[in-house]
């Protein structure tokens, strides 16, 4: 009896370790969490894109539940997602923008071209915050809330679902 | 016969393209073994954009940075250790090809080692089994008939 049991053990575990495989294999390697999540928001210092002789630390990023957008005008995504940024500061959301790996004059182009949801833009040429941040593209979402924790990260293109499924819905939880 | 030539130039010259666009980034190092320190530690760790490549083989901007990161922290005189701490905080533990041995990971280490041991146990008691069955799972009749067909054998 033991020795069927102990015999049945083996197809099992096998079983067992081809499920966890199929299961872990198809999901998808670029959906992981940021590393950052539940971590303070990195101390930095920059200007801002608007005026280089303002400057601007982490303490920018507390008081009130921000979404923190990086972006560049080099990057074709970030035009697209403007609408939906645009209407999240319409509901009152604080959008603070990090000019990511660009130059003033682009970025401030591609804001008067695109709109400006963003209460302020920090300049961040060689992307020095982004690499503090574990950013590898633009664009990219965090969620900062008023202690100045990371609580949420979207990665790549924010879509009108994303807006309502996602980002609303987290924005909530953590106001 | 020129325009053999001239195909198998441009074969030539596009094998050779990407070891153009990889050899760019000329380093210099205090001595050789930081520069040996310097290429483990970029090829252990995964490029986080691009998958499955190592920082050290991949044209992504970010494993430039990162490059460019470990060179500034070697000569700064981190530790391996420290080095390798400073991308997890930053990009997760994704961008380690081994995962470190810690609590999370003990299981994931663990595993292979302890089904090697199961199959072990498994297999030796399997054997066990089958040497008792052989000698002692007989009833008192099947040995008395055992042993008069041994003796039938013997007898002439």
């Amino acid at each position: 009896m033991t020795r069927r049991l102990l015999l049945l053990l083996l197809p099992v575990m096998f079983l067992g370790l081809a499920l966890f495989f199929y299961v872990r294999l198809s999901e998808d390697p670029t959906g992981r969490d940021s590393a950052l999540m539940a971590r303070d928001f990195p101390a930095f210092e920059a200007t801002t894109l608007k005026d280089d002789q303002r400057r601007v630390d982490q303490s920018l990023l507390t008081g009130e539940v921000t979404l923190v957008n990086v972006w560049g005008e080099w990057c074709p995504a970030c035009r697209q997602e403007m609408p939906q940024l645009l209407s999240l500061a319409d509901r009152g959301i604080r959008l603070v923008g990090i000019n990511y790996r660009d130059t003033r004059e682009k970025g401030q182009a591609f804001l008067d071209e695109f709109g400006d949801p963003f209460a302020i833009n920090i300049f961040d040429p060689e992307g020095e915050l982004g690499f503090e941040l574990g950013v590898i593209g633009a664009p990219e979402t965090f969620l900062v809330d008023a202690e100045g924790v990371i609580r949420y990260h979207h990665k790549g293109y924010v879509s009108p679902e994303d807006v309502q499924g996602r980002l609303l819905p987290e924005v909530a939880k953590w106001r | 016969m020129a325009l053999i030539r001239l195909i198998s130039l441009t074969v030539l010259i596009c094998l050779a393209l990407p070891a153009w666009s990889a050899g760019i980034e000329l380093r210099e190092f205090d001595d050789p073994v930081t520069e040996q320190r310097y290429r483990d530690l970029t090829a252990s760790m995964r490029c986080p954009l691009c998958e499955n490549q190592a920082i050290d083989d991949s044209d992504a901007p970010i494993s430039a940075d990162m490059r460019d990161r470990v060179y500034q922290l070697l000569n700064a005189g981190q530790s391996d250790t420290e080095i390798i701490h400073h991308m997890v905080q930053r990009f997760g533990d994704y961008v380690l090809y081994n995962p470190r041995l810690e609590r999370r990971t003990y299981l994931l280490w663990g595993l292979p080692v302890g089904l090697l041991m199961v199959t072990g146990l498994v297999v030796a008691l399997i054997v066990r089994a089958r040497r008792h069955a052989s000698t002692k799972a007989l009833t008192s009749d099947e040995q008395a008939r055992l042993k008069a067909l041994i003796e039938r054998k013997e007898a002439p």
